[in-house]
């Protein structure tokens, strides 16, 4: 599910590459709105996307039943991951393309998603 | 302490500042780009000072000069210490490498100096 939805992000990535768009935005947006058809049935699941300067891709994927969720909340839930993706980069011990294991990196999404749910 | 494990430090230090200085908005659209955030703002925020001039081939090469290289300034300017330099150069080459890699350039930096301060960084673009 996921690799699906990065397919579309390098979609994206490259068709604002060919339009010389003003909008120079690490945010993608809603990627597209999917029912997930082998886990929760009744459920559908929206996937954003966004990419930074080194071409690391967040994707988010959210239950759409959760209709509080508003795009401007997405955004800071994307900035703050990607402050702390770099907090993560910058810790010497860190190898880039490795797993995580950042306690610091792991507790800041936990409590993202719980404010959420 | 051999020259590329200096180089190996810088380039580790590069990719975090790959990661961390280029702002908010996808400010990349091509290579010169990225060559010119070398030469601003990298620069700037590890030397206060940006880079005096920038060359390229337009196939893959750039070199990148410094007429008054922070690390060298300190030392008598001419030729006195060209045996020394290096020393100081193999963490910057490193640094410009590190700052490229995250940025999805992979490249091969090297430095020369003709006479102290002066000195210039040639970046080789490779081509996978």
């Amino acid at each position: 599910m996921v690799h699906t939805s990065l397919d579309v992000v390098d979609e994206k990535i490259s068709a604002m590459g060919k339009a010389l768009v003003d909008q120079r935005e690490l945010y993608l947006g809603l990627l597209y709105p999917t029912e997930d058809y082998k886990v929760y049935p009744s459920h559908q699941l929206c996937r954003y996307g966004y990419v930074t300067n080194s071409k690391v891709k967040f994707v988010m994927v959210v239950d759409s039943s959760n209709t509080a969720l508003r795009d401007n909340e997405i955004r800071s839930m994307f900035r703050k991951l990607h402050n702390s993706y770099t907090d993560v980069m910058c810790n010497p011990f860190y190898n880039p393309g490795d797993r995580i294991h950042s306690r610091a990196f792991d507790s800041m999404v936990t409590s993202m998603m719980i404010q959420v749910c | 302490m051999s020259l590329s494990v200096l180089e190996g430090m810088g380039f580790r230090v590069g990719q975090a500042l790959g990661e961390r200085l280029p702002q908010e908005t996808l400010a990349f659209r091509e290579e010169l780009d990225i060559l010119k955030f070398l030469c601003k703002d990298l620069w700037v925020a590890v030397f206060q000072k940006q880079m005096d001039s920038l060359r390229t081939n337009h196939q893959g090469t750039y070199v990148l000069q410094d007429n008054s290289f922070p690390l060298l300034i300190r030392m008598a300017a001419g030729l006195q210490y060209l045996e020394e330099a290096p020393k100081f150069l193999a963490f910057t080459c490193g640094l410009l490498r590190g700052a490229l890699s995250t940025l999805g350039i992979k490249s091969l930096v090297t430095a020369s100096v003709a006479s102290l301060p002066t000195c210039k960084f040639q970046v080789v673009i490779q081509k996978t």
